[in-house]
């Protein structure tokens, strides 16, 4: 009843499929693929019991650094906390044992700080017997190359925990590889947001942009305006604690995950408005108020006295560098109805171009978070709108429409850019749409090297109109993996029947560590 | 139409009686008001009404009891009312139940009564049916009446419901052969399924990927035909588990094993089953469908459908019939010769006739019932007059409503599944348009119309697994039950949006994964465990 339209590839898959013993035999599967990849078909064997994680006596970071004692701990569950059921008798191979593997950090090794853009995550992987050794400059590279290590890692026909011998060198092609998560269109539980935090560490994503706030609720529960959350969330039980907060960044930095915090304005703010009295433009029908309220209102002083409290409060619970404002699709209908607005467009002689108005927001907004020492992203339009821009602000370029001109436009002004128009994770459709995503190339746009350099990465964002904690993880892997590897991996990786094949197992390995991903297609994992 | 005003006021009085919106689907016929009663969980019993057949020791009932009590008041928090606190509302302490006709052991069937009355007044609280098939329905109903206060008492507001539906056939598709999908995705489903009153399991159970239907009398079928013969199969012990769990729902089990095509997986465990196909002058090594013309495949069938007839106790069977590739049989000399023999010509749809019309023979000999996709009806096969056709397509060979209209005119009974292929999905709230569909929405006498037993709901297994089933199928099959159940002047979307966003959260609050159907929150939001 259902395979009209199959393609080839898809018949052929069903076809391999059908073969369960002879299809994808048991091997190493990577992903994202790592930029050199040499094995060996001499095999190593390795026992839960005897195979330890631990530092090479040359290490700069040791067992003082819980964040490799916490990566050690559970890479070593990855590894062996599963069994193939209804296997033969473990078979004594005359492999050689791997004993160990042998951690080796270079440089200052970062263990207790948090992630940036500029962090080195590179590595190299030299898996011999009796030991294996794994070197990186900082504590991120080491968190990237246990998860190659334990993807390299696989159980033979008799169940016997095997690897190659490998040598792997590694590192990312984009520094900003991120996802998208909105929790103000949908609450989602902390449980469902450390889950996403696990699975983008198993794809090398080392960014979350939490879009914390929206017009349908406000969760974020403030210290210096706590109305906001108190009137503004869904309800009471709808809020994350600045405990919350702070379980998030911590467990996202033990992966070595960025957390970048979207507060948007001067649009989508309606829910700010219950908790804090006289921030929105009050919209008029006719000559009265007609009760509702629009964005931001941005002729007022108390609007950015209460921005500058609120963001003062906000970069010091993130720690990230960077905060994202937003300014996207701002509705100029609002101020355009409010004789004060209008008022003060004439008097600072706009005319009727709210664009203006909206910069003159977005200008003092940019200034309030610089003077606290942040970098600030912001969404396409911010560009588009001709808002002055401080050197080093970093556009996201949005709108699915030619967003190859928009890039070149923004490189070619000099802005960084994080490309995520390919890639709205919520526009859902029938069948293999990851296919669409691993296919688009960020640097696929007209501009120089120099422009190109500009592209600091991407991100996957899953909008939540329709997502809450009951779909979210399915929805988003492994689609999300697709763009995990375009980010990570060289650009020369695109042959797209392997990355299928690679993909297959790789979803059933997020599903055997407790990660509800969906299937490619048709088939079964080997558990 | 002078139901009309009626049906007006009693939304209306819905909408004022902001409780009864959690109602999924619609009753028939329902009065309410705002006065109501107090429940006390400590208190409350569920209560066989001593003239009712059925009696304590039936086991559909008694369990139904308990599942209804645990769903009303043990997953959430209850306190009993301070003492101090003046009760306003009257207290109602038992559900009274009388079943007219006896028959707590059976199984259901399509011909089962599912009516019930339920009163819920000063002097009553009283659920009244003609079967017990009709008294889970209540049951299910009566659950659905009861809210909370914000301090935690629990109330049912006076009530009146007379309540039957609309189709007597409500299925839900679930394939297991894409992906196999572990027995308790299967009975959550189950549940779930109760909850929307759906009440027939359409169980594709094989297919080309995979064969994990454990037969007893041809287990190679399973050992070379499963993805996993230890994980990925279904016992006769999960078989009898699963029609049971349905049973004790009033739901009943419509196994499906489709033949000719889509038999891939069959082909591994019985040699010489599918048809071998060939390049030129020698076979090339791949199959094609069941091979029609050896007296080895009807003998092979006899058996096989012989233990189905007995495994599965429904009355009908699903025989597939679907999309049979003619290729391979065009290829293979064998089948040429046999073609000409019987003088079919080169139309294979003959063919693919004598085929299904002696599997038909051999399963109406066992005294089964058959269901059949639309295929078999379009390419002409002649098939008993009670045979149930099933219209999948949603444009060709005709638009699927104009297939309604051909196969009831010529007297056939006939499923509607073609606008509710749920694994197809689109961004936003598509439950609209599979709310929207009317399934007697084409040209013909009322007997026609008559012909149309129901629809089902059917959940493709291409991308679909035990990861992401449960979101996918609910609340959107929700809309399906609704439209199958309720009466066809229930069609408000604004009435359906607010009803069912509620109901969504009361299935979150009873553990199901449902997915939203817009932004917005539930007070008890899915957690992950």
């Amino acid at each position: 009843m259902e395979h009209r339209g199959l393609g080839l590839p898809a018949l052929l898959m069903l076809l391999a499929a059908l073969a369960p013993r002879s299809f994808a035999a048991p091997g190493p599967t990577l992903w994202p693929m790592p930029l050199s990849v040499k094995t060996s078909p001499r095999l190593l064997s390795l026992s839960r019991e005897n195979f330890s994680i631990y530092y090479d006596p040359s290490s700069t970071a040791g067992p003082s650094c819980s964040l490799l004692q916490e990566a050690f701990r559970r890479y070593h569950e990855y590894i062996f906390d599963f069994s193939k059921s209804e296997l033969g008798p473990a078979r004594r191979n005359n492999a050689v044992e791997l004993k160990q593997l042998l951690v080796s950090v270079g440089l200052e090794s970062e263990c207790d700080l948090y992630p940036s853009i500029t962090s080195d995550e590179s590595y190299t992987l030299a898996v011999e017997g009796p030991v294996a050794f794994l070197k990186a400059n900082r504590v991120w590279g080491v968190l990237r190359g246990l998860e190659t290590f334990s993807q390299l890692i696989y159980q033979d026909s008799y169940g016997t925990f095997t690897v190659n011998e490998s040598n792997i060198i590694d590192s990312p092609r984009f520094p900003h590889r991120g996802i998208l998560i909105d929790t103000a269109r949908h609450f989602l539980p902390i449980k469902s947001i450390l889950k996403t935090l696990d699975a983008m560490a198993f794809n090398k994503f080392n960014v979350l942009h939490w879009h914390i706030v929206d017009d349908q609720s406000f969760p974020y529960q403030s210290v210096a305006f706590p109305e906001l959350s108190n009137k503004g969330s869904y309800s009471l039980s709808h809020v994350y604690t600045p405990n919350d907060v702070r379980t998030v960044i911590e467990y996202a930095r033990l992966r070595g995950i960025r957390v970048i915090p979207e507060f948007d304005s001067p649009g989508h703010t309606q829910s700010w408005g219950k908790g804090q009295k006289n921030l929105l433009t009050p919209c008029y029908d006719g000559p009265k108020q007609s009760g509702t309220f629009g964005p931001i209102n941005p002729i007022l002083n108390s609007t950015y006295c209460f921005l500058s409290q609120f963001f003062k409060e906000v970069s010091t619970v993130f720690p990230d560098h960077f905060i994202h404002l937003g300014g996207d699709e701002v509705e100029f209908t609002c101020w355009e109805s409010n004789p004060e607005v209008t008022d003060f467009m004439k008097r600072k002689g706009f005319g009727k171009d709210f664009k203006r108005l909206e910069s003159l927001y977005i200008q003092k907004l940019l200034g309030i978070v610089s003077t606290i020492n942040k970098g600030a992203i912001v969404w396409q339009e911010v560009f588009d709108d001709h808002v002055k821009l401080q050197p080093g602000t970093v556009v996201q370029v949005w709108k699915n429409e030619k967003y190859g001109e928009e890039q070149t436009q923004v490189t070619a002004a000099g802005f960084p850019v994080i490309l995520s128009a390919p890639w709205y994770l919520d526009w859902i459709s029938y069948g293999q749409d990851w296919r669409k995503y691993y296919t688009v190339d960020p640097l696929d746009f007209d501009g120089s090297q120099e422009q190109k350099k500009l592209v600091i990465g991407g991100e996957a964002c899953l909008w939540g109109e329709y997502v809450d904690a009951t779909n979210l993880t399915p929805r988003l892997w492994p689609r999300a993996s697709a763009i995990g590897e375009r980010l990570w991996s060289h650009k020369g990786i695109r042959d797209i029947e392997d990355a299928y094949n690679r993909l297959t197992v790789h979803r059933c390995r997020m599903v055997r560590r407790g990660i509800a991903a969906e299937p490619l297609f048709t088939g079964y994992c080997y558990y | 139409m002078a139901g009309s005003g009626l049906w007006f006021s009693l939304l209306l009085a819905a909408g004022l009686a902001g409780r009864v919106a959690a109602l999924w689907p619609w009753p028939q016929y329902i009065q309410t008001s705002e006065s109501h009663y107090a429940i006390f969980p400590h208190n409350f019993q569920f209560q066989y009404h001593v003239s009712s057949t059925a009696q304590p020791g039936c086991s559909v009932l008694d369990e139904a009891f308990q599942r209804y009590r645990d769903l009303l008041f043990t997953s959430r928090p209850w306190q009993p009312p301070e003492p101090t606190r003046k009760q306003h509302a009257p207290e109602k302490n038992s559900l009274v139940i009388l079943v007219v006709t006896p028959g707590c052991n059976q199984l259901p069937s399509l011909e089962s009564v599912e009516n019930y009355t339920l009163t819920i007044n000063d002097d009553h609280c009283f659920l009244l049916s003609e079967t017990v098939w009709g008294a889970l329905r209540g049951l299910e109903t009566f659950s659905q009446l009861v809210w909370r206060s914000p301090e935690g008492t629990f109330f049912i507001n006076k009530t009146e419901i007379e309540d039957f539906p609309r189709f007597s056939h409500r299925g839900l598709l679930l394939d297991t052969s894409r992906h196999y999908l572990p027995l308790t995705s299967i009975l959550d489903t189950l549940d779930v399924m109760a909850y929307n009153k759906f009440n027939v399991f359409h169980w594709h159970l094989v297919d080309d990927s995979s064969f994990p239907y454990d037969s007893f009398t041809f287990p190679e079928l399973t050992r070379k035909g499963s993805y996993n013969p230890a994980t990925h199969i279904y016992t006769a012990q999960d078989v009898r588990e699963v029609i049971e769990y349905a049973r004790l729902r009033g739901i009943r089990v419509l196994v499906e094993f489709d033949t000719p095509g889509h038999t891939l997986s069959w082909g591994p465990g019985v040699p010489g089953l599918l048809t071998p196909c060939y390049s030129g002058s020698h076979p090339s090594g791949t199959f094609g469908p069941v091979n029609p013309i050896l007296n080895s495949t009807y003998e092979f069938m006899s058996t096989f459908f012989l233990e189905v007839s007995s495994v599965f106790p429904d009355f009908y069977l699903h025989l597939g019939g679907d999309e049979v590739d003619f290729t391979c049989w065009k290829s293979n000399p064998d089948i040429q010769a046999f073609m000409k023999k019987q003088g079919f010509g080169n139309d294979f749809k003959e063919l693919e006739s004598f085929y299904i019309q002696t599997l038909l023979n051999i399963v109406s000999a066992y005294g089964k019932g058959y269901v059949v996709w639309q295929e078999v009806f379009d390419n002409k096969v002649k098939v008993r007059p009670d045979t149930i056709i099933q219209v999948w397509r949603e444009e060709a060979p005709v638009h699927y409503m104009k297939e309604m209209e051909l196969i009831t005119g010529a007297g056939f009974r006939v499923l509607l599944s073609a606008p509710w292929y749920l694994n197809h999905i689109t961004y936003g709230p598509d439950w609209r348009e599979i709310y929207m569909v009317e399934p007697l929405e084409f040209k013909g006498s009322p007997q026609q119309k008559a012909l149309v037993i129901g629809g089902e709901a059917c959940m493709w297994g291409e991308y679909v697994d035990s990861t992401n089933l449960a979101p996918r199928l609910w609340p959107r099959a929700g809309a399906v039950a609704e439209r199958l159940w309720s009466n066809k002047l229930v069609t408000s979307l604004d009435f359906a949006f607010k009803r069912l966003t509620q109901f969504r959260c009361e299935l979150l609050r009873r553990g199901v994964q449902a997915q939203p159907l817009s932004v917005g929150y539930c007070e008890q939001e899915f957690e992950q465990t």
